[in-house]
């Protein structure tokens, strides 16, 4: 009998080079007369040890990683199709790897486990379960069970994703629509592109599942231009999830309608800001939108519109399968289920961790990340993206949920871990937190417009020591600026992680210019 | 006198920018607390808008009230008690009970700052800036206090953009810019053009033309909606970059196309600086285009005639007299010719360029002191057969709507007509109606501009042959009629039951079927079945044409057939229906109106009709010709034939703009006494015997009525250049002939006018000048005018079908003629040119071309830029070609602004059968290459050198 042989193709293995490694399998499987079948899965998400090959064995999937294809015939040699563990680079089975093992995978349960184009596969892990399921459910009912789930944004705003869906559906309309926010660009985030990558099945039936809940017939997924793997990959599996019934005129035999299409966006970065995505959508300027009128009111083309993030729609299938009860059991206080935390940055281990809210930073970064890659101390992380805080080490043991966090001006955001060694200069950072602004605004209100290149201009000035005090006056009522008169989160967040650097870090502000500098 | 207008007392809404456009009419009371004041405003309301209609004046600087709230500039955050944050006024709706501040210590902070970065990237040059006086930055500066820029002025920067000048009117310095979007945002919501765009993101973002080009070089269509938006010296008038802020101002209307738009005059002393689209009018709401908003350079030209000139023969250089001795000369000819002739002998030309008091007077003057009814008006040559056509079946010569009626339009079909050329700031509402998502259906040989509209959703072409007119719209009825889509209920209540049934019998006829009637028209049967469904189903049909529509052997018939379709649907008696002409000139509506027609007194009574005419009488105290008198085309053959001897002709070209050139030419050589009354020495004038100096519409009081029926104030805003306006002119006239006539201002004309005609009881200075325009009929049952007609019922009681038989025109295409030629205009030219010309307009089209499809050019070997012998059995002239797909094959089409195109050199005396409109849009014609000017412009250059010299000559004596 064929041994099946796994090797990941979503972006980071092939970055890594799984399709080298994957030729080379099958090469010396030829030349060697073993046999030998290569499977081509997602990833793991444990990014650390990609390219990761599996083998499956009567004891289950063992794992090796990373693998070079160099490495190829030693592991043969060894034993690799017997899931042998005389080589350096086995890992035992792939679910004993206590960085898997310490997670709980509820959305990401079968990322890397699957091949993700095959609904067979899909199927047999619990797939369609939750669309089943809502297609025997009045719309009010599939909305009640999202809501007692606890659902919030996983975008990063973390507004409850089922009153959002309660008030599309309260608003009637001839057309309504479901769109994906897949335009992921937070610094240090790829959780969004592992689910669409991995297991895109998952995020049609979510959406599938929002449109029967709303009366949305029409779905889109916009998709950051930077993410061609995924765009094929959903692609295909909306092609096949069509002929099989899952989207269509006519979903499963019930008569209810739900198409799905991606479009992809042109590399903006607020175009990950909803209002800006629907102009996007439309075909117009990334502009961010005033609100209200809510996209939940006005949205697409001014049609009611739920807009959610990638992980949002990705929760809903447990969700619908499992029951809200099964999802809320996780967490804590007002954030329930789990959040997809992706570890990058200077770490030892990088990868996706997905937890139960109430974890703290430094499990995160200790004990699974293992530390910084370069070996010196840790010094600060950004936790949410380029428009949330940095935070120091007094902040690390506190639960990560919202309301924590959000209560120290820190955000949890989309999930991204940025970690930093003691080289850090956070004065440094806080500028690039401007400047990140100031490439990024789309330009519509003032304060982001010309208040984020007037904020790297005077961080500029203090770090040379230019009437330093007076500037650090002018870059607060800058940030307070920024924070209280922009018309979007871009321009209104961005202080945020400026003013944790100025709080938390003080002294980086104090120090001598660098030319200076003895 | 000059006069100046207070608009405060108009209303309040037109004083100041209250920053956001109002909600819809009928919303519901809110009421709101701002600042501790308390105001209740319509549902939909913003902050912004409600707290300046409480006089309570938030800094604002992206916010307009012509442009819907925009959010970007934060100057307006306020604070609403229970909300977070500063929410700007602009993008906040008022809400039951919601108290908000506008002013305290963290606003005023915040406002600050954000002004401090607006200033950290402009320059510093107020006292040298062409807005200083006039610009929003610096009011707001001054309004939130800000005194010094802590970011200094090294950093990153626009101070050294590059300007743009390359429009001829505005110029565009992006160093000035705050990036508020206004002009965007106004290309696009109040023109509808998309011209401009936002380029770049962020800190990079710069205002763009097209593709990020020249101003001239993009799609702008130059109407000044961005330069009236922008809140700086970004767009900027070059008039006021030249002379400095005008000091005072007076609210007129523009005497360019039948919209009549409102506009403030800006003026210092009597120099006009600019004109700025009134956003009181009710026509334009404060928009505009190229022509009334820029292209008045006109008025001062050197061209103008400032002296009276007489001469005895029209070979004879000009003698430049005085008023006094102009007019005796002028009053002695017509006495004698009219003791030699005959009292027929002699008549007159009203224009409908001039005043509805001016154009009542020259009437009058024929009526009362030529004792003959040989009046007529442009109006015989372009819309005519509107009058005979909805007189007919709808009992009033006059369209049935407001402009702003379109905004209600659920379908729009628009026959012959080029809105967004020739009537641009209606074209403009009616792409925004568009871009809202109603259907459009155009019936017109060439592809309109309009089909173009930048989102349009459901537009339907129906490119038909020139000439078939009258067999579409009987296809259109037929489908109307057997499928079932008539509004009986309608029908049943509001038309004649037996003029239907004989219609209804006509039009079910299997010829009128849209397959019968598709190898006339070139029409595919089902695009016209669908154009009929969507017309009929979709709520509100509304029709607009133009010229496309009268001027055709059967224009009068298609005016009805137009009407019939209105009838069959119920789409007539409502906003958003009706039937629309879209006239041509600033005052043709009002010419007719004022019994400029042969057959007809002011009010479209009938000089046969004994009541109306002792009316007449007995305020005029003459005795009335009781027989209608000569038509122009009747004129033209009576002079050539030698019966009619002498003409005053006030404000019309008739020689440019007449058909069949060569025949005019003839008919005005053949006059004894040809006086002619205009601003400059026109084609016409260089016939004529006494040269009178016209006014110009910014040098005298009247009104205007526009296509909607609405009489607008004309208001003097600087002495006439050569002492008198033209009404002072024709009271001269009749003193000289016998007939005084006492009026010391054109109010007291309009009063007459008000007691003679009774569409008109209700109408007087005084109410216009309160309530801002009226539209006719306005009387005592309609004290406030009649925004939309026939809402009750007809003035004839109930709705005539009529039987419209398609009758293919004589003006065909043959072996000798194998091309049908068509005319119209183009949006930078103004009919004959005389104003335009003398413009820069000029830098978009200076001359007149052939527009040739690309099929029928390459079986003649024609490139781009040949010159081209075109050859009608009138005549022949000379263009160049442009190879174009706006038309079918088969059909050449050119505009007649320039004299010496000659285009209607070429156009026939056919015509239409009830009125003698002119068939302009169909003539025969055949196309050839050709390498020298036709024999038609060679002598056409000379008499015009030749009268050229006569009136330098004349200058040089004078001076």
């Amino acid at each position: 009998m064929s041994v099946r042989v796994f090797v990941p193709r979503d972006t980071t293995a092939l970055s890594l080079g799984a399709d080298a490694v994957a030729r080379r399998l099958e090469r010396e499987a030829q030349q060697r007369g073993l046999e030998l079948t290569v499977v081509r899965n997602g990833s793991r998400g444990l990014a650390w040890l990609e390219p990761l090959v599996e083998v499956e064995t009567p004891a289950g999937r063992v794992a090796y990683g990373p693998v070079a294809p160099s490495d190829v015939p030693a592991l043969l040699d060894t034993g690799l199709l017997e899931g042998s563990d005389n080589h350096p680079l086995a890992q035992g089975l792939t679910e004993a790897i206590p960085y898997l093992a310490r997670q709980q995978r509820l959305t990401f349960a079968r990322i890397g486990v699957t091949d993700p184009l095959s609904i067979v596969d899909y199927l047999a892990h619990d797939g369609f379960r939750g669309l089943e399921a809502a297609l025997t459910r009045e719309p009010q009912d599939i909305v009640e069970e999202v809501k007692a789930s606890g659902l919030r944004g996983r975008g990063g705003a973390a507004f409850p994703t089922g009153i959002k869906w309660q008030t599309v559906l309260d608003t009637p309309a001839d057309q309504k629509y479901i769109v994906c926010n897949a335009d992921e660009g937070d610094s240090g985030t790829f959780a969004d592109r592992l689910a669409m990558e991995c297991d895109p099945y998952m995020l049609i039936e979510g959406m599938a599942i929002a449109g029967l809940a709303v009366g949305a017939t029409q779905g889109y997924i916009y998709l950051r231009s930077e993410y061609p793997l995924a765009k094929q990959v959903l692609d295909a599996a909306i092609a096949r999830a069509e002929a099989a019934g899952y989207l269509g005129d006519d979903l499963r035999g019930s008569g209810r309608t739900f198409h799905l299409e991606v479009r992809l966006g042109a590399g903006a970065y607020i175009c990950g800001e909803e209002t800006s995505l629907l102009e996007s959508l439309e075909g117009k300027r990334g502009l961010v939108r005033f609100k209200p009128p809510l996209p939940a009111i006005e949205g697409l083309f001014g049609r009611p519109t739920v807009v959610n993030n990638v992980l949002s729609l990705a929760a809903v299938p447990y969700i619908l399968a499992e029951g809200a009860q099964a999802y809320a059991d996780h967490g804590m206080g007002r954030s329930r289920g789990t959040l997809a935390l992706q570890l990058a940055g200077n770490v030892k281990r990088g990868g996706l961790i997905e937890l139960a809210f109430g974890t703290t930073l430094r499990t995160l970064m200790e004990d699974f990340g293992g530390g910084t890659a370069s070996g010196r101390a840790l010094r600060a992380v950004q936790v949410g993206g380029p428009l949330c805080a940095y935070l120091p080490e007094s902040q690390w043991d506190m639960p990560l949920d919202y309301e924590t966090f959000a209560e120290v001006g820190a955000g949890v955001g989309h999930g991204g871990v940025v970690m930093f060694d003691d080289s850090v200069d956070m004065a440094e950072q806080a500028r690039f937190s401007m400047e990140f602004c100031k490439v990024e605004s789309c330009g519509k209100c003032t304060p982001c417009r010309i208040g984020s290149t007037r904020g790297v201009e005077v961080i500029d000035r203090i770090r040379a020591n230019q009437n330093r005090d007076a500037n650090l006056a002018l870059l607060g009522e800058l940030c307070e600026t920024m924070e209280d008169g922009s018309l979007c989160a871009m321009g209104g967040m961005t202080p945020f992680p400026v003013q944790s650097a100025l709080k938390h870090f003080p002294d980086d502000f104090q120090r001598a210019p660098v030319g200076d500098r003895s | 006198m000059i006069q100046h207008f207070d608009p405060s007392q108009h209303d309040k809404a037109f004083a100041k920018d209250l920053g956001t456009p109002p909600p819809a009419a009928d919303a519901a009371p809110v009421s709101v607390e701002i600042d501790g004041v308390a105001i209740t405003v319509p549902e939909g309301t913003s902050v912004l808008r409600a707290a300046a209609l409480a006089d309570i004046n938030i800094p604002k600087l992206c916010a307009t009230d012509s442009l819907e709230a925009f959010g970007s500039c934060r100057l307006c955050a306020v604070q609403v008690e229970g909300k977070r944050g500063t929410p700007a006024a602009c993008t906040t709706p008022v809400a039951e009970g919601m108290k908000v501040t506008t002013q305290n210590e963290r606003l005023a902070r915040l406002r600050r700052n954000v002004m401090e970065l607006y200033i950290s990237d402009h320059p510093l040059d107020c006292l040298t800036c062409p807005a200083n006086g006039d610009c929003e930055l610096q009011d707001m500066a001054g309004a939130v206090g800000l005194r010094e820029v802590r970011y200094g002025f090294t950093g990153e920067n626009h101070l050294e953009a590059e300007k743009d000048h390359s429009n001829p009117y505005f110029s565009f310095d992006p160093s000035k810019c705050i990036v508020c979007s206004r002009c965007v945002r106004a290309c696009e919501e109040v023109q509808g053009t998309f011209a401009l765009t936002i380029d770049g993101r962020g800190f990079d973002s710069k205002v763009a033309a097209g593709q990020d080009e020249a101003f001239m070089g993009s799609e702008c269509v130059s109407c000044g909606a961005c330069v009236q938006a922008c809140p700086t010296s970004t767009l900027m008038e070059k008039s006021v970059i030249d002379s400095g802020q005008p000091e005072h101002s007076v609210i007129t209307t523009c005497a360019y196309c039948g919209v009549g738009c409102s506009f403030e005059a800006q003026m210092k002393g009597d120099k006009l600086v600019r004109m700025v689209p009134y956003k009181g009018g009710d026509a334009n709401h404060g928009h505009s285009c190229v022509k009334g908003r820029f292209a008045f350079g006109y008025a001062t030209h050197k061209d103008r005639i400032t002296t009276p000139m007489i001469r005895d023969a029209i070979d004879q250089p000009w003698r430049p007299v005085d008023w006094d001795e102009a007019i005796t000369f002028a009053a002695k000819r017509l006495r004698a010719i009219q003791d030699e002739h005959g009292r027929e002998s002699i008549g007159g030309i009203t224009s409908s360029r001039c005043t509805n008091e001016e154009t009542y007077l020259v009437q009058k003057l024929i009526r009362a002191a030529f004792g003959n009814n040989n009046t007529d008006t442009c109006a015989r040559v372009c819309h005519s057969p509107t009058g005979y056509g909805l007189k007919t079946t709808l009992g009033e010569s006059a369209g049935t709507q407001t402009f702003d009626s379109v905004m209600q339009a659920d379908a729009i079909i628009v026959i012959g007509a080029n809105p967004t050329d020739a009537h641009p700031v209606f074209g403009s509402l009616m792409r925004k109606r568009l871009r809202q998502g109603a259907s459009l259906i155009v019936a017109d040989p060439r592809r309109i501009d309009l089909l173009k509209t930048p989102h349009l959703e459901d537009a339907q072409h129906l490119p038909l042959r020139p000439g078939t007119n009258v067999a579409l719209i009987n296809a259109l009825a037929h489908v109307v009629v057997s499928e079932g889509l008539e509004d009986h209920d309608f029908i049943a209540s509001r038309c004649d039951t037996e003029a239907y049934r004989a219609w209804r019998d006509f039009i079910a006829a299997e010829r009128h079927s849209p397959e019968a009637t598709e190898a006339v028209t070139g029409v595919a049967a089902d695009a016209v079945r669908r154009a009929a469904r969507t017309y009929a189903t979709a709520g509100n049909g509304a029709i607009y044409y133009g010229l496309g529509v009268t001027e055709h052997s059967q224009g009068s018939t298609m005016v009805m057939g137009i009407a019939n379709l209105a009838l069959a649907t119920g789409n007539i008696g409502r906003e958003g229906v009706g039937v629309n002409p879209l006239r041509g000139q600033n005052n043709v509506q009002g010419s007719c109106d004022m019994g400029s027609f042969p057959h007809e007194l002011p009010g479209y009574q009938h000089v046969a009709d004994v009541t109306a005419r002792g009316r007449f009488e007995a305020a005029w105290g003459v005795e009335l010709d009781d027989e209608p008198g000569l038509r122009i085309p009747n004129m033209f053959d009576a002079a050539i034939e030698g019966s009619f001897k002498a003409l005053y002709v006030q404000g019309e070209d008739i020689a440019q703009s007449d058909p069949n050139t060569q025949h005019v030419e003839a008919a005005l050589s053949a006059l004894d006494c040809l006086i002619v009354q205009d601003i400059f020495l026109n084609e016409t004038a260089k016939y004529a015997h006494v040269l009178l100096p016209g006014s110009s519409f910014l040098e005298k009081d009247g009104t205007f009525t526009n296509a909607e029926r609405r009489i607008n104030r004309v208001r003097k805003v600087m002495p006439p250049l050569a002492g008198k306006a033209d009404w002072e002119v024709t009271v001269d006239l009749a003193r000289a002939l016998g007939y005084p006539m006492e009026y010391t201002h054109p109010s007291e004309i309009m009063d007459e006018i008000a007691t003679l005609t009774p569409s008109f009881a209700g109408v007087s200075y005084q109410k216009l000048d309160e309530r801002g325009s009226l539209q006719w009929p306005c009387n005592a049952e309609h004290p406030i005018g009649t925004p939309t007609m026939h809402e009750v019922d007809f003035p004839i009681g109930r709705g005539r079908f009529a039987i419209t038989e398609y009758v293919a025109t004589e003006e065909r295409s043959n072996r000798r003629f194998p091309l049908l030629l068509t005319t119209g205009r183009i949006l930078s030219q103004y009919n004959v040119g005389a104003q335009t010309r003398r413009t820069d307009n000029q830098v978009w089209h200076d001359e007149d071309v052939l527009e040739v499809h690309p099929s029928d050019a390459e079986v003649r070997g024609i490139k781009d830029g040949d010159w081209l012998g075109i050859t009608s059995r009138a005549g022949q002239t000379v263009l160049r070609a442009r190879l174009s797909e706006r038309m079918q094959p088969g059909v050449v089409y050119t505009t007649f602004h320039h004299p010496g195109s000659g285009a209607n050199v070429i156009t026939t005396d056919s015509s239409d059968w009830a009125t003698n409109c002119p068939e302009y849009k169909v003539t025969a014609v055949q196309v050839e290459k050709v390498s020298r000017p036709s024999e038609w412009q060679r002598r056409f250059d000379e008499v015009d050198r030749a009268q050229r010299e006569h009136l330098a000559t004349a200058r040089e004596a004078a001076s």
